[in-house]
This record gives structure tokens, C-alpha cells and sequence, in this order.
């Protein structure tokens, strides 16, 4: 009981510390802007050609200013702010009303979740597994090879890299292999058939490779430097001194014991990975979060925009969480206090 | 220097120091340009490289290459400033938060960790959505800075931690130096190499960053950066249109300039750190 | 007189350092002969930095850059047959190693797999060796040799971090006795421990020995183990050996000024005087003194000591020094 006493209690404190700050930061940054986001609305709206009439010009402002949660003051709206989250309001889109923030976050998320789950899996196992050999053999002809490459991809942005995917594979420049945008074929209907299936797949495997080839070069890189470091851990050359297989040593003794910051670096790395995959989501069209966060902001839907960061911050912190609260399954060492 | 031409023998150096030279003159280049890139339709639209303009022109009217050289100049201002600022962050945080300890360290962690699981693209899209017309160099540089100096706080944390435990802080401590003084004069030297491979990769991360946010919009378009002029040419569907010149221009050029920083940081740290010089030893 | 079961002949072993684009030669291991017997405890003593485990690594073959071998043979006798260890091919050493001869590393607590419990350890070293054996056979075959070694049961169950340094280093010597080797090689295995774990590791040394009747070669800088339980010692000094034979002529009368100095600086039971050890430091094997490597510090230098470096021979039966003082009247 200890464990949770020690380590389980402040960690969720933690989680739920994060949480309030990473909201608060959200509440707080229209709120500590120069503009008016009511004003602005309003300025908007007229420059679209609606006319107002005097009398409801007053309304408007009103009602926006509810919609927006500005009434009252700072501490009034943060309680309000609060209330509402914790009903699970997030308000509503401006630009695609009456649809709820929740309604087309929820639309969007399964898109972003497939590909975000399959990509971090594929790229941090194949990555590590990889980097892992190649950092064993590292003299070895194919280990420098792709050394090379990995220093090439890693440096790059993840906009950068699927853009040049994209030129590449998706335009009239190089190959036109795969669909230039979307996440189906116009007019497909979905369903749980080969078809549909294999026309999805065809749009996720550009936006999926980019993810899986940056996310993988990363991996490879820094799993072979951990691999050459572990390689001169004295219990490395015990084995070796055994006369313990080299399979044995290569998986049991050094991949093994490297795998573990690399846990670490991935919980680390969940926000890059996140915020990479909607970027990538944007490049290729994909009806992700990552194309209802660019929507947002080309119509200005503040309120999409905030739900979309609290729903972020909240999940990437748990699985955070969650893979911190794993980590003692995989070292021994941690596990007694 | 003995030091340049050891470090000439990686090939990685080599490559980033001769693509920053030339991205650098060109930077330079800029001041000497015959067109004033906030101007319009100062050149013939949508020409082709050719001799007189070398890598053609786009839909605005401009001279792609002088354009580009105005667009390297400002996207390593804007990196060099956010670099610069968060590494002053990250230095006094870190340094302070490591050798203080107890709940200034906590405290001090905990925001920097904080920065680290929070999704800093979106928070960042929020403020830039709003600050859109304040923005030139100056704030966008600010505003990456802020966000930039988590991860090497942390770093620069664990290496004072280490050092304080040496024997020449407690030598120091024992003779009454002054904490500023010892942490400025005695730890700085160690810090060094480290703040400048990081310095190096955060310049990197503050251009993509900058480029990923003018794609979207969110700066302020007018000012040449590497990133506003992709902008411009993905809006005037140049990919569409084969217009390759226009839009490859600024993508080549951030490729070379990202890896270049990354193999420039690679390259220097691995020179610097003892381990991987003693495995280049008896192969 | 026992045979032979281990032999190094005029043996060398350097490393050989890149030092900023200049080579930097250390000579660890300078022209060693040696016979190791069967069923004998051979103790090598010596100061830190005189090439000991760059000897003991030498001898178990394990020349991994920057050492390397210059020169001379090591060989095993296995059933009879001289098997030269520096031109056996990897897989053939490798199937070797703990078969027939083992070795217990300097600095044993953190040898074995953090994220492993120790039977998977041992499970991993049977396996290697072993002919299709399965995995509970092999735990059988580590749980028996535990307890015939008198080792708790629970240990095999536990992680390695679970134990005491002193625990751990038995674990590892009943390890390096698994598969009954003929040579066990131990580099210093009671250093960094308490004296009455070290009175444990020892104990388990000598139960190992006499059980097994295999040949044990002890590295240690601790003359008080060597007294307690070698058969004969070789005193190393700037990689070579100058003076060896039985523990009972080494510690009664030792002819090498340097092993004088080794013997004097221990504390005798009842004895007030000052402990005098041998002034000066070890030399830089990188940068050895001409002649005899220890002349600087000798104080019984003569003209001849500065220029040749003096033979290690035999002065009677079990006894061979390697000083011109001693050898030098006998030999011109």
C-alpha cells in the first residue's frame, strides 16, 4: 500500500494539476488578447454583408457575448467555464451551427484515432526494433545505410515531410499514386464492406506512412544510441563473457534493458506525436481533428478550436498516465519501494 | 583550427557548414536586392527559371529568388530570436531549479513538464489566431520562445544537479563565493556544449513551427518567411497548376536547412561528448 | 606435481589507443609465461594498473578492441590436446566459455540482467551450453547447484537488485561453477565487500574447489586471501610477472624487492612498527621505464638494472624471480 500512497496519489494529483493548468491556459488566452472577440464577431458578420438593425445590434452583441462566456467577470466566467465543462458542454460551432463542438469532435475523432493508434504502434515498435540491430551491428553495412536515412527524415517537420510525400506520390509533379486529399472517395458510402475498406485504406497510406516513416526514423535514432550505450553495460559483457548465444544477448540483455526510456520517451513524446498527426491530417485532407482544426481556424469557430485543445490536452495526459502506470510491468526495478 | 578540420572529417559537418554558408550569403544577398518584396507585380507573372530571373517568378509579380532570400533571412531571424530567448529561459531555469532543490525545483518541473504533455501546436494556433495582425518577426520569435524552453531546462537541470554534488562546488561553497557567481563563472563552461547543440535544434523546431503556422494562416502573410511564401504558392494551387519553381523553392530550401541544423548539432555534440569520441577510438 | 592445464607463452597484449591522430600503446600484458596446474588455487597479486585483468582477459581469449594480441600463445589442455586460444575461430570459443573454463568479473554486483530475475540468468547460461535441454530441466540442474553450494533457494527468484552486494557476488561465483568448468577465473571477488561477507565469498571459493577439484586462478590485490587460500601466487608488476611460487615461500621469504614490499606492508599480529609499502607509484604502461620496470622505486638499483630487462628464472625448485640482484651474481 505504499505504492499508492507514494507513488500513485501525487502522480494523479499531477494528472489532475496538468489537466487544470493546460484549461486554465485555454481559458485564459482569448480572455488576454488585444481583440474583442465580440467585436470581431460582429466586424465579421458585417463584412459578410449582414445588415443589423440598430436595436438588434445590441442583442447580437449579447447573445454572442453569452455564447462566448464573457459575461460577468473573470472569476464569474471561469466558474461558469468550469460548470459547463464539467456537464460536458463545449458549446457550440459558430461556423457549422447548430452542431455541437462534441458532435463534430466525435465525428472526427475515430478518423485521427485509428491513424494516430496504428502509426505510434507500428513506428515505435519497428522503429525501436530496428535502431535496436542496428545499433548492435553498427558496424555493419545496412546499419550505416540506414543511419543515413534516419538523419536525413528525422530533423524534418512533420508538415514538411508530408507535404514532400505528397508532391511525391500525390501529384501531378512526380507519381500520382494516391489520392491528392480525403479519407474516402466522393460519394462513397460507409460500410463495413471490402470496398469501402480498401478505398479508406487507400486514403489513410500516405498520411500513415509519413507518420510511420518520421515517427520511425526517431525511434531508430535515438533506440541506437541507447543500444551503444547499453552494449557497455557490464551485465553485456557478462553474457558475452558466458558465452550466452548472441540472439539471447541482442534481445534478452540489450534490446531488453533500451526498450525502457524509451517507454519514457514515448509518454514524452505523445504531444509532438499528436499535434504531428493533425498536421499531417492537414496536408492530406484526412477527416480528422486535424481538418476540423483547419476548418476552424479558416472560419475563425473559436469555440471548435477550444474543444478540440481541451480534448487534447485531456487524452494525451491520461495516456500519459496510463503509460507511466505501466512502466513497473516492464522494469523490476522500480516496482519495490 | 586543429578543431575545424577534426570536425571536417565527419561528412555531416561538412554538408551543414557549406549549406549554412550558402544559406547565409544568401540571407545576406537579401540586402542587396534589386525588388522590394512587399511590392506587387513588379516582374512579369508566372515565368519559368530562366536568366533573368533564376528561379522565375510567381503569381504575385515577384522575383522568386530575391523573394526567397528575403524569406531566409527573416525565418533565421525569427529562429534566432526564439532560440536565444528560450535558451535564456531554459538556462535560468534550469540552473536555478537544479541548484535550489526542494520546492522551487518542484515547482519550476512541474510547469516545465507541464509544457512538455500540453499540446503546445494548438495553444499556439489559439494565440495566433488572435494576435494575427500583431505579428512580425519580433513576436512570433517571442512567441516560440516561450513555448521552446521546456525540454532543455530539464536537461540543463540534471547537469547542475550532477555538478553540485562535485568536489569544486564544494570547494567554491567553502571559500564564500557568491551562487551567482559560482553558477556563472564554474558551471557555465560545462553547460556550453550543451546549450549550443540545443540552441541549434530549437532554431530548427522554431522554423518548422514558423512554417507550419504560416501555412495555416496564422501569421502575418505580407512578411517573406520561408513558411508565408509556401503559403502564397499553395494558394495560388501551384501544384495544381505545375508551376514547380514557385513552390519547391521554399520546400527545398527548409529541407536543406533542417537537416543541415540537425547533422550541424549531431555532428558537434558527438565531437564534444567523451563517450562516442572513445568509440571512435580502436575500431 | 600436478599437469599442466593452462599455458601462456611469451605473451603480449596491448592496448592500442587513437589519441587525437597519435597512437597511444599501453603494455598491460608484457611477455608472460605461465603453467597453470589442475586442481590448484593460483593467485596473481599485484597493484591496481599492473595489467592483471588485462592477463586474466587475455587468458580467457577475450581480446576486444582497443586490446589486442601482439604476440605469444595461450593454450588450453583439453583432453590431452594443446588448443591455442588466440586462433580459435569465435563459435568454437564461444561454446567453450563456462563449458571449460569461466570467469567471475571484477565488480560482480551489477553483472547479471537488471530486468531479469537470476534463474532466467542461469536459465540463459545452461541454454547456451546446453544439448537441447528444456527450460525446467535447466532450472533443475541451477536449483540443485544452488543448494549443493549452500546458497538460500529463494535467491533464484529474486532480481538482482533484491540482494546485497555480498549475495550477489556468491550468485555469481555459483554461476561461474555451474557447468563445472576445469579453470575458473575470479578477478578480484572480495573487493568493495565487508570482511565478513569476504570471509563468505572465500569459503564458497574453497567449497568450489575442493568439490569440483578444479583449477582456480584468483586475481587480487589482497595478500591476506591469497594467504588464506592459493596453493602458489605470481606477483605481477608492470605486466609482467617477477617473481612466483608456493604461498608459503612467497610469504617467508621473498626474494623480489617488490614482493618484499608487498609482504612487509601487512599487518602482522603483535607487531608495533611502522608498515612501509613501496614508495613511489606504479609506472605508466604506456610510458615503462627502461630496463626493469621497477628500478626506479627499487632501492637496490644497480647499473644493470637500469638497462636490461631481467628474465623471470627459476632459483630452486618451486620458485622463479626475475631480478638481476638475485639472479644477476648466478648468471654473469
Amino acid at each position: 500500500m505504499t505504492f499508492l500512497k507514494r507513488y500513485l496519489i501525487p502522480r494523479l494529483i499531477q494528472y489532475i494539476l496538468v489537466i487544470w493548468l493546460g484549461i486554465t491556459i485555454v481559458f485564459f488566452i482569448p480572455r488576454l488578447t488585444p481583440n474583442d472577440p465580440v467585436m470581431k464577431m460582429v466586424d465579421q458578420l458585417q463584412a459578410r454583408g449582414t445588415l443589423l438593425e440598430p436595436g438588434t445590434m445590441d442583442k447580437v452583441i449579447a447573445d454572442l457575448t453569452e455564447m462566448y462566456g464573457l459575461e460577468g467577470s473573470w472569476m464569474d466566467q471561469y466558474w461558469a467555464f468550469w460548470g459547463r465543462l464539467f456537464h460536458g458542454d463545449m458549446g457550440v460551432s459558430f461556423f457549422q451551427f447548430p452542431a455541437t463542438v462534441n458532435d463534430l469532435i466525435a465525428r472526427a475523432m475515430p478518423w485521427t484515432l485509428a491513424l494516430l493508434l496504428t502509426t505510434t504502434a507500428i513506428s515505435w515498435t519497428v522503429g525501436n526494433i530496428m535502431g535496436g540491430l542496428a545499433g548492435y551491428y553498427s558496424r555493419k553495412g545496412w546499419s550505416r545505410v540506414l543511419d543515413t536515412i534516419a538523419m536525413v527524415i528525422r530533423p524534418l517537420p512533420y508538415y514538411i515531410f508530408a507535404f514532400t510525400l505528397l508532391i511525391l506520390f500525390a501529384s501531378t509533379l512526380v507519381f500520382r499514386w494516391f489520392p491528392v486529399t480525403g479519407g474516402a472517395s466522393l460519394g462513397a458510402i460507409p460500410s463495413l464492406n471490402l470496398g469501402y475498406i480498401k478505398d479508406v485504406l487507400w486514403h489513410a497510406a500516405l498520411p500513415a506512412l509519413s507518420l510511420t516513416i518520421l515517427g520511425g526514423a526517431v525511434n531508430f535514432q535515438i533506440m541506437k544510441l541507447l543500444v551503444q550505450n547499453v552494449n557497455s553495460e557490464s551485465f553485456v559483457q557478462y553474457a558475452k563473457l558466458g558465452g550466452v548465444t548472441e540472439n539471447r544477448i541482442v534481445g534478452k540483455y540489450v534490446i531488453r534493458n533500451a526498450l525502457l526510456p524509451q517507454i519514457t520517451g514515448l509518454a514524452l513524446g505523445l504531444g509532438q506525436l499528436f499535434s504531428g498527426a493533425l498536421i499531417t491530417e492537414i496536408v492530406f485532407g484526412y477527416p480528422g481533428m486535424g481538418m476540423l482544426l483547419y476548418n476552424a481556424i479558416v472560419r475563425a469557430d473559436y469555440n471548435l478550436i477550444m474543444g478540440i485543445t481541451i480534448y487534447s490536452i485531456v487524452g494525451i495526459t491520461t495516456a500519459i498516465l496510463i503509460l507511466d502506470l505501466t512502466y513497473p510491468l516492464f522494469d523490476p526495478r522500480v516496482r519495490h519501494f | 583550427m586543429k578543431v575545424l578540420k577534426d570536425l571536417f572529417q565527419d561528412y555531416r559537418f561538412a554538408f551543414s557548414f557549406v549549406v549554412l554558408v550558402i544559406i547565409l550569403i544568401m540571407a545576406i544577398l537579401s540586402f542587396f536586392s534589386p525588388y522590394d518584396p512587399t511590392l506587387w507585380n513588379v516582374v512579369p507573372r508566372d515565368m519559368p527559371p530562366s536568366a533573368e530571373h533564376w528561379l522565375g517568378t510567381d503569381s504575385n509579380g515577384q522575383d522568386i529568388f530575391w523573394q526567397a532570400t528575403f524569406a531566409v533571412r527573416n525565418s533565421l531571424i525569427i529562429s534566432l530570436i526564439a532560440a536565444i530567448v528560450s535558451r535564456v529561459i531554459a538556462i535560468l531555469v534550469g540552473m536555478v531549479a537544479g541548484y535550489s532543490g526542494g520546492n522551487t525545483d518542484r515547482v519550476l518541473m512541474f510547469i516545465s513538464d507541464s509544457l512538455l504533455v500540453i499540446p503546445l501546436f494548438l495553444i499556439m494556433v489559439m494565440i495566433a489566431m488572435l494576435v494575427r495582425e500583431y505579428m512580425n518577426l519580433v513576436v512570433l520569435g517571442l512567441m516560440l520562445a516561450v513555448f521552446g524552453w521546456a525540454w532543455d531546462a530539464r536537461l540543463i537541470r540534471s547537469l547542475i544537479l550532477s555538478l553540485r554534488e562535485r568536489e569544486f562546488t564544494k570547494t567554491a561553497v567553502l571559500s564564500d563565493t557568491g551562487t551567482v557567481k559560482l553558477v556563472l563563472n564554474e558551471y557555465m563552461p560545462f553547460a556550453m556544449p550543451l546549450i549550443f547543440s540545443t540552441l541549434i535544434n530549437n532554431m530548427s523546431w522554431a522554423i518548422g513551427l514558423e512554417m507550419t503556422l504560416a501555412i495555416l494562416g496564422l501569421v502575418n502573410i505580407n512578411i517573406p518567411t520561408l513558411g508565408t511564401m509556401l503559403n502564397w504558392a499553395i494558394y495560388y494551387q501551384s501544384i495544381l497548376l505545375g508551376r514547380w519553381w514557385w513552390v519547391l523553392t521554399p520546400v527545398v530550401l527548409a529541407l536543406f536547412l533542417f537537416i543541415a541544423l540537425y547533422w550541424l548539432s549531431v555532428s558537434i555534440s558527438e565531437y564534444l561528448d567523451p563517450r562516442t569520441r572513445v568509440q571512435r577510438v580502436g575500431a | 606435481m600436478n599437469n599442466t592445464i593452462l599455458q601462456a607463452q611469451n605473451l603480449k597484449a596491448f592496448y592500442i589507443l587513437d589519441v587525437h591522430g597519435t597512437q597511444k600503446v599501453v603494455q598491460a600484458v608484457n611477455d608472460v609465461n605461465l603453467e597453470i596446474r589442475e586442481n590448484e588455487v593460483y593467485g596473481i597479486a599485484g597493484e591496481s594498473g599492473c595489467g592483471k585483468t588485462t592477463l586474466l582477459k587475455a587468458l580467457y581469449g577475450s581480446f576486444d578492441p582497443p586490446l589486442r594480441h601482439i604476440d605469444g600463445k595461450i593454450n588450453y589442455m583439453i583432453d590431452g590436446e594443446a588448443v591455442d586460444v588466440t586462433s580459435l575461430d569465435p563459435k568454437t570459443l564461444r561454446k567453450l566459455r563456462w563449458d571449460y573454463i569461466s570467469y567471475v568479473p571484477q565488480g560482480s554486483m551489477s553483472v547479471m540482467n537488471p530486468v531479469k530475475k537470476v534463474k532466467d540468468t542461469y536459465q540463459d547460461f545452461i541454454e547456451s551450453h546446453g544439448i537441447g535441454q528444456s527450460k525446467d530441466e535447466a532450472l533443475e540442474l541451477a536449483k540443485a547447484h544452488i543448494i549443493e553450494l549452500g546458497l538460500p533457494r529463494n535467491i533464484l527468484d529474486s532480481y538482482p537488485h533484491q540482494l546485497s552486494g555480498g549475495m550477489r557476488q556468491r550468485v555469481t561465483i555459483a554461476l561461474a561453477a555451474l557447468l563445472k568448468p576445469r579453470i575458473m577465473i575470479g578477478d578480484e571477488p572480495t573487493t568493495a565487500l565487508d570482511v565478513v561477507v569476504q570471509r563468505g565469498v572465500v569459503q564458497l571459493l574453497k567449497d568450489i574447489q575442493k568439490n569440483f577439484e578444479n583449477t582456480i586462478i584468483l586475481v587480487t590485490h589482497d595478500m591476506g586471501v591469497h594467504a588464506n587460500i592459493a596453493d602458489r601466487i605470481g606477483i605481477m608488476y608492470a605486466g609482467k610477472f617477477v617473481e612466483e611460487a608456493d604461498t608459503y615461500t612467497i610469504f617467508g621469504d621473498p626474494q623480489h624487492p617488490y614482493t618484499k614490499f608487498l609482504i612487509d606492508s601487512l599487518p602482522k599480529f603483535g607487531d608495533k612498527t611502522t608498515r612501509e609499502s613501496a614508495p613511489g607509484s606504479p609506472p605508466d604502461l604506456a610510458n615503462l621505464p627502461s630496463g626493469c620496470p621497477f628500478h626506479p622505486r627499487c632501492p637496490y638499483t644497480v647499473e644493470q638494472c637500469m638497462q636490461q630487462m631481467p628474465d623471470l628464472i627459476q632459483i630452486s625448485d618451486h620458485h622463479k624471480v626475475a631480478c638481476w640482484l638475485v639472479t644477476g651474481e648466478e648468471h654473469g
